[in-house]
Protein backbone atom coordinates (compact mmCIF):
# COMPACT_ATOMS: atom_id res chain seq x y z
CA UNK A 1 0.00 0.00 0.00
CA UNK A 2 2.77 2.83 1.75
CA UNK A 3 4.67 1.92 -2.11
CA UNK A 4 1.33 2.03 -4.30
CA UNK A 5 0.85 5.15 -2.51
CA UNK A 6 4.39 6.30 -3.29
CA UNK A 7 4.29 5.54 -6.76
CA UNK A 8 1.39 7.49 -7.61
CA UNK A 9 2.34 10.54 -5.88
CA UNK A 10 5.63 10.00 -8.64
CA UNK A 11 3.41 9.58 -11.58
CA UNK A 12 1.55 12.45 -10.70
CA UNK A 13 4.15 14.74 -10.48
CA UNK A 14 5.20 13.38 -13.35
CA UNK A 15 2.03 13.43 -15.74
CA UNK A 16 -1.33 14.59 -13.76
CA UNK A 17 -3.48 13.77 -16.28
CA UNK A 18 -1.82 9.78 -17.28
CA UNK A 19 -2.17 9.29 -13.54
CA UNK A 20 -5.41 10.97 -12.51
CA UNK A 21 -7.83 8.05 -13.36
CA UNK A 22 -5.17 5.68 -11.02
CA UNK A 23 -5.71 8.38 -8.42
CA UNK A 24 -9.45 8.32 -8.61
CA UNK A 25 -9.88 4.34 -8.80
CA UNK A 26 -7.77 3.60 -5.68
CA UNK A 27 -9.91 6.62 -3.40
CA UNK A 28 -13.64 6.74 -5.19
CA UNK A 29 -14.57 3.85 -3.28
CA UNK A 30 -13.26 5.28 0.16
CA UNK A 31 -14.85 8.36 -0.45
CA UNK A 32 -18.27 7.34 -1.87
CA UNK A 33 -18.85 5.16 1.19
CA UNK A 34 -18.16 7.74 3.34
CA UNK A 35 -20.44 10.92 1.39
CA UNK A 36 -23.07 8.15 1.75
CA UNK A 37 -22.95 8.39 5.22
CA UNK A 38 -22.13 12.02 5.89
CA UNK A 39 -24.49 12.99 2.92
CA UNK A 40 -28.28 12.88 3.15
CA UNK A 41 -28.75 10.60 0.22
CA UNK A 42 -27.42 8.50 -2.48
CA UNK A 43 -27.73 11.41 -4.89
CA UNK A 44 -25.93 14.17 -3.00
CA UNK A 45 -22.68 11.21 -2.42
CA UNK A 46 -22.44 10.99 -5.92
CA UNK A 47 -22.21 14.67 -6.36
CA UNK A 48 -20.00 14.86 -3.63
CA UNK A 49 -17.55 12.10 -4.94
CA UNK A 50 -17.37 13.93 -8.28
CA UNK A 51 -17.13 17.19 -7.31
CA UNK A 52 -14.41 16.08 -4.45
CA UNK A 53 -11.86 14.63 -7.29
CA UNK A 54 -12.67 17.24 -9.99
CA UNK A 55 -11.61 19.76 -7.58
CA UNK A 56 -8.31 17.61 -6.79
CA UNK A 57 -7.65 17.51 -10.46
CA UNK A 58 -7.47 21.07 -10.64
CA UNK A 59 -5.56 21.52 -7.75
CA UNK A 60 -3.03 19.51 -8.68
CA UNK A 61 -2.39 21.08 -12.28
CA UNK A 62 -1.62 24.10 -10.38
CA UNK A 63 0.63 22.25 -8.43
CA UNK A 64 4.63 21.79 -8.54
CA UNK A 65 6.11 18.62 -8.62
CA UNK A 66 8.04 18.49 -5.27
CA UNK A 67 4.12 19.99 -3.44
CA UNK A 68 2.85 16.72 -5.54
CA UNK A 69 4.91 14.15 -4.21
CA UNK A 70 5.17 15.55 -0.69
CA UNK A 71 1.22 15.13 -0.45
CA UNK A 72 -0.47 13.29 1.76
CA UNK A 73 -2.80 11.89 -1.10
CA UNK A 74 -5.64 10.62 0.72
CA UNK A 75 -5.89 12.73 3.88
CA UNK A 76 -5.73 15.76 1.97
CA UNK A 77 -8.20 14.62 -0.71
CA UNK A 78 -10.95 13.56 2.33
CA UNK A 79 -9.95 17.10 3.55
CA UNK A 80 -11.72 18.58 0.37
CA UNK A 81 -14.45 15.55 0.15
CA UNK A 82 -15.89 16.32 3.94
CA UNK A 83 -16.16 20.31 3.25
CA UNK A 84 -18.22 19.31 0.71
CA UNK A 85 -20.49 17.18 2.92
CA UNK A 86 -20.91 20.10 5.26
CA UNK A 87 -21.25 22.22 2.55
CA UNK A 88 -24.00 19.97 1.20
CA UNK A 89 -24.95 19.55 4.76
CA UNK A 90 -25.77 22.76 5.39
CA UNK A 91 -27.25 24.05 2.12
CA UNK A 92 -29.67 21.27 2.17
CA UNK A 93 -31.03 22.44 5.32
CA UNK A 94 -31.93 25.14 4.18
CA UNK A 95 -34.29 24.34 1.34
CA UNK A 96 -37.18 22.09 1.58
CA UNK A 97 -36.38 18.51 0.55
CA UNK A 98 -36.78 17.34 -2.75
CA UNK A 99 -40.07 15.09 -3.05
CA UNK A 100 -41.17 12.84 -5.15
CA UNK A 101 -37.83 11.91 -5.97
CA UNK A 102 -36.33 9.21 -5.14
CA UNK A 103 -32.90 10.56 -4.22
CA UNK A 104 -31.67 7.11 -3.03
CA UNK A 105 -31.93 6.08 -6.40
CA UNK A 106 -28.70 5.42 -8.45
CA UNK A 107 -27.89 8.29 -10.60
CA UNK A 108 -25.53 7.34 -12.94
CA UNK A 109 -25.25 3.61 -14.26
CA UNK A 110 -24.34 1.50 -11.19
CA UNK A 111 -23.78 -2.65 -11.55
CA UNK A 112 -26.19 -3.47 -8.98
CA UNK A 113 -23.44 -6.31 -8.44
CA UNK A 114 -20.90 -4.47 -7.16
CA UNK A 115 -22.69 -2.50 -4.43
CA UNK A 116 -22.11 -4.70 -1.33
CA UNK A 117 -24.05 -2.85 1.01
CA UNK A 118 -27.64 -3.12 1.24
CA UNK A 119 -29.88 -0.09 0.54
CA UNK A 120 -32.07 -0.42 3.13
CA UNK A 121 -28.87 -0.83 5.70
CA UNK A 122 -27.83 2.49 4.21
CA UNK A 123 -30.64 4.19 4.65
CA UNK A 124 -30.99 2.73 8.45
CA UNK A 125 -27.41 3.71 9.96
CA UNK A 126 -27.64 6.81 7.83
CA UNK A 127 -30.78 7.64 10.21
CA UNK A 128 -29.05 6.92 13.53
CA UNK A 129 -25.60 8.44 12.57
CA UNK A 130 -27.69 11.38 11.67
CA UNK A 131 -28.73 11.75 15.65
CA UNK A 132 -25.04 11.81 16.55
CA UNK A 133 -23.11 14.83 17.09
CA UNK A 134 -21.21 16.04 13.87
CA UNK A 135 -17.59 15.33 15.15
CA UNK A 136 -18.38 12.55 16.57
CA UNK A 137 -20.60 10.87 12.87
CA UNK A 138 -17.27 12.06 11.45
CA UNK A 139 -15.04 10.33 13.27
CA UNK A 140 -17.31 7.03 13.42
CA UNK A 141 -17.84 7.09 9.63
CA UNK A 142 -14.17 7.81 8.74
CA UNK A 143 -12.44 5.27 10.87
CA UNK A 144 -15.42 2.52 11.11
CA UNK A 145 -16.87 2.65 7.25
CA UNK A 146 -13.81 4.18 5.30
CA UNK A 147 -11.23 2.31 7.43
CA UNK A 148 -8.96 5.10 7.81
CA UNK A 149 -6.32 5.47 11.31
CA UNK A 150 -6.98 7.49 14.28
CA UNK A 151 -3.79 9.87 12.88
CA UNK A 152 -5.36 10.65 9.47
CA UNK A 153 -8.72 11.22 10.68
CA UNK A 154 -7.51 13.84 13.20
CA UNK A 155 -5.46 15.58 10.53
CA UNK A 156 -8.67 15.43 8.26
CA UNK A 157 -10.90 16.92 10.78
CA UNK A 158 -8.57 19.53 12.56
CA UNK A 159 -8.73 17.79 16.12
CA UNK A 160 -6.49 16.34 18.03
CA UNK A 161 -5.48 12.47 18.08
CA UNK A 162 -6.54 11.90 21.36
CA UNK A 163 -10.23 14.10 20.75
CA UNK A 164 -10.72 11.65 17.65
CA UNK A 165 -9.98 8.77 20.02
CA UNK A 166 -12.80 10.01 22.55
CA UNK A 167 -14.84 11.24 19.28
CA UNK A 168 -14.79 7.59 18.21
CA UNK A 169 -15.73 6.39 21.86
CA UNK A 170 -18.37 8.58 22.22
CA UNK A 171 -20.10 8.35 19.01
CA UNK A 172 -20.09 4.37 19.67
CA UNK A 173 -21.84 4.64 22.97
CA UNK A 174 -24.24 7.55 21.29
CA UNK A 175 -25.21 4.58 18.45
CA UNK A 176 -25.63 2.35 21.24
CA UNK A 177 -27.83 3.79 22.81
CA UNK A 178 -29.85 4.92 19.45
CA UNK A 179 -30.04 1.23 18.80
CA UNK A 180 -30.89 0.60 22.41
CA UNK A 181 -33.79 2.75 22.42
CA UNK A 182 -35.42 1.39 19.01
CA UNK A 183 -35.72 -1.88 20.21
CA UNK A 184 -37.38 -0.41 23.68
CA UNK B 1 -26.16 -4.32 20.37
CA UNK B 2 -22.44 -4.70 21.83
CA UNK B 3 -19.57 -2.11 20.05
CA UNK B 4 -18.13 -5.02 18.17
CA UNK B 5 -21.13 -5.99 16.73
CA UNK B 6 -21.85 -2.39 16.11
CA UNK B 7 -18.04 -1.85 14.45
CA UNK B 8 -19.06 -5.02 12.59
CA UNK B 9 -22.36 -3.67 10.53
CA UNK B 10 -20.62 0.29 10.08
CA UNK B 11 -17.60 -1.68 8.19
CA UNK B 12 -20.46 -3.92 6.10
CA UNK B 13 -21.75 -0.55 5.05
CA UNK B 14 -18.67 0.35 2.91
CA UNK B 15 -19.34 0.22 -0.94
CA UNK B 16 -18.36 0.41 -3.97
CA UNK B 17 -18.38 3.71 -6.21
CA UNK B 18 -20.83 3.81 -8.76
CA UNK B 19 -20.05 2.22 -12.33
CA UNK B 20 -19.19 5.47 -13.93
CA UNK B 21 -18.27 8.01 -11.61
CA UNK B 22 -14.79 7.87 -13.15
CA UNK B 23 -16.06 8.69 -16.83
CA UNK B 24 -18.03 11.38 -15.22
CA UNK B 25 -14.99 12.90 -13.27
CA UNK B 26 -13.22 11.96 -16.41
CA UNK B 27 -15.21 14.00 -18.83
CA UNK B 28 -15.72 17.30 -16.06
CA UNK B 29 -11.95 17.72 -15.98
CA UNK B 30 -11.57 17.16 -19.72
CA UNK B 31 -9.33 14.15 -20.14
CA UNK B 32 -11.74 11.15 -20.56
CA UNK B 33 -10.11 9.05 -23.25
CA UNK B 34 -11.45 8.67 -26.40
CA UNK B 35 -12.67 4.81 -27.78
CA UNK B 36 -11.75 3.90 -31.13
CA UNK B 37 -12.59 0.45 -33.19
CA UNK B 38 -11.83 -0.14 -36.94
CA UNK B 39 -14.43 -0.06 -39.45
CA UNK B 40 -15.20 -0.57 -42.96
CA UNK B 41 -15.21 2.44 -45.25
CA UNK B 42 -15.36 3.52 -48.51
CA UNK B 43 -11.67 3.78 -49.07
CA UNK B 44 -11.14 0.58 -47.35
CA UNK B 45 -10.49 -0.25 -43.56
CA UNK B 46 -10.63 2.57 -40.96
CA UNK B 47 -10.11 3.51 -37.64
CA UNK B 48 -13.11 6.05 -36.21
CA UNK B 49 -12.97 7.40 -32.73
CA UNK B 50 -15.41 8.81 -30.45
CA UNK B 51 -16.02 10.89 -27.40
CA UNK B 52 -19.08 10.95 -25.22
CA UNK B 53 -20.86 13.69 -27.38
CA UNK B 54 -19.87 11.66 -31.01
CA UNK B 55 -17.43 10.69 -33.56
CA UNK B 56 -14.10 12.62 -33.23
CA UNK B 57 -11.98 10.95 -35.97
CA UNK B 58 -11.67 8.86 -39.03
CA UNK B 59 -8.21 8.10 -40.64
CA UNK B 60 -7.95 5.09 -43.09
CA UNK B 61 -5.63 2.10 -42.63
CA UNK B 62 -3.96 3.17 -45.32
CA UNK B 63 -2.73 6.16 -44.15
CA UNK B 64 -2.41 5.03 -39.93
CA UNK B 65 -1.77 0.95 -39.94
CA UNK B 66 -1.51 -0.06 -36.57
CA UNK B 67 -3.73 1.10 -33.16
CA UNK B 68 -1.12 2.16 -31.49
CA UNK B 69 0.14 4.68 -34.29
CA UNK B 70 -3.66 5.64 -34.32
CA UNK B 71 -3.42 6.18 -30.22
CA UNK B 72 0.28 7.94 -31.08
CA UNK B 73 -1.29 10.65 -33.54
CA UNK B 74 -4.99 11.35 -31.99
CA UNK B 75 -4.82 14.51 -30.09
CA UNK B 76 -6.60 12.98 -26.99
CA UNK B 77 -6.05 9.99 -25.33
CA UNK B 78 -7.74 6.83 -26.94
CA UNK B 79 -8.09 3.40 -26.09
CA UNK B 80 -8.75 0.32 -29.02
CA UNK B 81 -11.92 -1.08 -28.55
CA UNK B 82 -13.32 -4.36 -30.63
CA UNK B 83 -16.84 -2.32 -31.67
CA UNK B 84 -18.41 0.74 -31.04
CA UNK B 85 -20.87 1.33 -28.33
CA UNK B 86 -24.69 -0.04 -29.50
CA UNK B 87 -25.29 4.16 -28.91
CA UNK B 88 -23.08 4.71 -32.10
CA UNK B 89 -22.54 1.84 -34.29
CA UNK B 90 -26.41 1.63 -36.23
CA UNK B 91 -25.78 5.44 -37.14
CA UNK B 92 -22.16 4.47 -37.82
CA UNK B 93 -23.11 1.76 -40.56
CA UNK B 94 -25.70 3.65 -41.88
CA UNK B 95 -23.61 6.74 -42.39
CA UNK B 96 -20.65 5.07 -43.85
CA UNK B 97 -23.56 3.26 -46.28
CA UNK B 98 -25.52 6.23 -47.38
CA UNK B 99 -22.51 8.95 -47.10
CA UNK B 100 -24.91 11.24 -45.38
CA UNK B 101 -24.27 11.56 -41.71
CA UNK B 102 -27.61 11.06 -40.87
CA UNK B 103 -28.16 10.88 -37.23
CA UNK B 104 -24.58 10.37 -36.46
CA UNK B 105 -23.14 12.40 -33.85
CA UNK B 106 -19.86 14.34 -34.11
CA UNK B 107 -17.70 16.51 -31.48
CA UNK B 108 -15.97 18.95 -32.98
CA UNK B 109 -15.70 20.44 -29.73
CA UNK B 110 -11.81 21.23 -29.77
CA UNK B 111 -12.56 22.96 -33.16
CA UNK B 112 -12.74 26.61 -33.34
CA UNK B 113 -15.94 28.21 -34.17
CA UNK B 114 -15.18 29.05 -37.59
CA UNK B 115 -13.83 25.51 -38.55
CA UNK B 116 -16.99 24.15 -36.46
CA UNK B 117 -19.10 25.86 -39.00
CA UNK B 118 -16.80 25.52 -42.17
CA UNK B 119 -17.54 21.30 -41.42
CA UNK B 120 -20.95 21.00 -40.18
CA UNK B 121 -22.00 23.16 -43.92
CA UNK B 122 -19.90 20.62 -45.61
CA UNK B 123 -21.69 17.69 -44.10
CA UNK B 124 -24.69 18.77 -45.72
CA UNK B 125 -23.69 18.82 -49.37
CA UNK B 126 -24.77 14.78 -49.98
CA UNK B 127 -23.20 12.07 -51.54
CA UNK B 128 -22.39 12.04 -55.50
CA UNK B 129 -22.61 16.28 -55.50
CA UNK B 130 -19.57 18.59 -55.62
CA UNK B 131 -19.33 22.03 -54.33
CA UNK B 132 -16.41 25.08 -54.30
CA UNK B 133 -14.92 26.26 -51.68
CA UNK B 134 -16.46 29.59 -52.47
CA UNK B 135 -19.97 27.98 -52.01
CA UNK B 136 -19.41 27.08 -48.00
CA UNK B 137 -17.67 30.96 -47.60
CA UNK B 138 -20.91 31.96 -49.19
CA UNK B 139 -23.11 29.91 -47.19
CA UNK B 140 -21.41 30.13 -43.25
CA UNK B 141 -21.80 34.02 -44.30
CA UNK B 142 -17.97 34.41 -44.76
CA UNK B 143 -17.72 34.79 -48.90
CA UNK B 144 -14.18 36.48 -48.56
CA UNK B 145 -12.86 33.47 -46.43
CA UNK B 146 -12.22 31.09 -49.54
CA UNK B 147 -8.70 30.14 -48.82
CA UNK B 148 -9.95 29.72 -44.70
CA UNK B 149 -12.80 27.44 -45.86
CA UNK B 150 -9.88 25.32 -47.60
CA UNK B 151 -7.31 25.42 -44.36
CA UNK B 152 -10.44 24.64 -42.28
CA UNK B 153 -11.34 21.62 -44.49
CA UNK B 154 -7.59 20.76 -45.13
CA UNK B 155 -7.32 19.65 -41.28
CA UNK B 156 -11.22 18.18 -40.66
CA UNK B 157 -10.48 15.57 -38.46
CA UNK B 158 -13.31 13.18 -39.91
CA UNK B 159 -13.04 13.18 -43.52
CA UNK B 160 -15.32 11.00 -45.92
CA UNK B 161 -18.06 11.21 -42.69
CA UNK B 162 -17.77 15.01 -43.32
CA UNK B 163 -17.38 14.80 -46.77
CA UNK B 164 -14.78 17.45 -47.21
CA UNK B 165 -13.84 15.46 -50.38
CA UNK B 166 -17.39 16.81 -52.48
CA UNK B 167 -15.82 20.43 -51.55
CA UNK B 168 -13.67 21.61 -54.91
CA UNK B 169 -11.74 24.40 -56.44
CA UNK B 170 -13.73 27.74 -57.22
CA UNK B 171 -12.36 26.84 -60.70
CA UNK B 172 -13.98 23.74 -61.25
CA UNK B 173 -10.55 21.06 -60.76
CA UNK B 174 -10.82 18.73 -57.83
CA UNK B 175 -7.67 20.33 -56.55
CA UNK B 176 -6.10 18.83 -53.12
CA UNK B 177 -6.76 16.50 -50.63
CA UNK B 178 -5.34 15.80 -47.28
CA UNK B 179 -4.44 12.27 -48.05
CA UNK B 180 -4.01 13.11 -51.77
CA UNK B 181 -5.52 13.48 -54.68
CA UNK B 182 -5.55 10.30 -55.54
CA UNK B 183 -7.72 9.28 -52.95
CA UNK B 184 -10.39 12.24 -52.97
CA UNK B 185 -10.95 11.47 -56.88
CA UNK B 186 -11.02 7.64 -55.85
CA UNK B 187 -13.64 8.90 -53.22
CA UNK B 188 -15.61 10.48 -55.80
CA UNK B 189 -16.05 7.67 -58.74
CA UNK B 190 -17.25 5.61 -55.71
CA UNK B 191 -19.87 7.95 -55.27
CA UNK B 192 -20.90 7.76 -59.14
CA UNK B 193 -18.94 10.93 -60.20
CA UNK B 194 -16.54 11.02 -62.89
CA UNK B 195 -13.56 13.26 -61.89
CA UNK B 196 -12.00 13.49 -65.20
CA UNK B 197 -16.04 14.52 -67.17
CA UNK B 198 -15.69 16.99 -64.09
CA UNK B 199 -12.67 18.60 -64.81
CA UNK B 200 -13.00 18.60 -68.71
CA UNK B 201 -16.54 20.06 -67.72
CA UNK B 202 -14.69 22.99 -65.79
CA UNK B 203 -11.96 23.16 -68.37
CA UNK B 204 -14.39 24.01 -70.82
CA UNK B 205 -14.97 27.31 -68.77
CA UNK B 206 -18.98 25.53 -67.54
CA UNK B 207 -19.74 26.32 -64.23
CA UNK B 208 -23.37 26.52 -64.04
CA UNK B 209 -26.20 24.54 -66.03
CA UNK B 210 -29.79 25.86 -66.83
CA UNK B 211 -32.84 23.98 -67.60
CA UNK B 212 -34.71 25.23 -70.23
CA UNK B 213 -37.98 24.48 -69.38
CA UNK B 214 -37.94 25.77 -65.77
CA UNK B 215 -35.31 28.53 -65.83
CA UNK B 216 -33.67 27.73 -63.37
CA UNK B 217 -29.70 26.88 -62.67
CA UNK B 218 -27.59 24.42 -60.54
CA UNK B 219 -24.23 23.19 -59.85
CA UNK B 220 -23.45 20.49 -62.69
CA UNK B 221 -23.47 17.86 -59.96
CA UNK B 222 -26.39 19.20 -58.28
CA UNK B 223 -29.03 16.04 -58.00
CA UNK B 224 -31.42 18.81 -59.84
CA UNK B 225 -29.63 19.30 -62.74
CA UNK B 226 -28.51 15.76 -63.34
CA UNK B 227 -31.81 14.87 -63.42
CA UNK B 228 -32.90 16.95 -66.20
CA UNK B 229 -32.98 16.16 -69.91
CA UNK B 230 -30.06 16.90 -71.86
CA UNK B 231 -31.40 18.73 -74.73
CA UNK B 232 -32.69 21.04 -72.19
CA UNK B 233 -29.53 21.91 -70.57
CA UNK B 234 -27.84 25.01 -71.39
CA UNK B 235 -24.21 25.75 -69.59
CA UNK B 236 -23.36 29.01 -68.51
CA UNK B 237 -19.75 30.25 -67.47
CA UNK B 238 -20.65 31.96 -64.65
CA UNK B 239 -24.23 32.01 -62.02
CA UNK B 240 -23.96 35.85 -63.32
CA UNK B 241 -24.85 34.90 -66.98
CA UNK B 242 -27.23 32.77 -66.69
CA UNK B 243 -29.18 35.45 -64.26
CA UNK B 244 -28.80 37.61 -67.58
CA UNK B 245 -30.19 34.68 -69.33
CA UNK B 246 -33.54 35.36 -67.16
CA UNK B 247 -32.19 31.90 -64.91
CA UNK B 248 -32.91 32.17 -61.07
CA UNK B 249 -30.82 30.05 -58.82
CA UNK B 250 -31.46 26.62 -57.63
CA UNK B 251 -32.85 26.59 -54.08
CA UNK B 252 -31.29 23.16 -53.12
CA UNK B 253 -27.37 23.77 -54.17
CA UNK B 254 -27.47 27.23 -54.03
CA UNK B 255 -25.30 28.09 -56.90
CA UNK B 256 -25.37 32.28 -56.24
CA UNK B 257 -25.62 34.26 -53.50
Amino acid sequence: MTTTVTDINWRLADDTDAAFSDLVRSLQDGIFSGALQLTRNRHDAEDVTQETFVRVYRALTGYDQQRIRNLELRTWTWTIALNLCRNRARTRSRRPEVSGVDLDRPVTNSDPGLIAADAADLEIWRGRLSRVSAPQRTAVVLHHVVGLPHVEIAEITGRTESTTRSDLRRGLAALRKIIEEESS
Amino acid sequence: MTNDTITQKLEQLATNAPHGLLDEVLDAVGILADEFTLVDGPTGPAYVSWSRAGVTAYVPQAIVASPEDFAAQHPRPADYVEAPPRRLAGHLDRALETGMLGKLAVDLDALGEFQRKVLEKCAEIPPGEIRPYGWIAREIGNPGAVRAVGTALGSNPIPVLIPCHRVVRSDGMIGKYAWGSAMKRELLRGEGLDPNIIEETARRGIRVVGTETTGIYCYPTCRHAKRSFSRYRVDFRSAADAEDSGYRACKVCRPAA
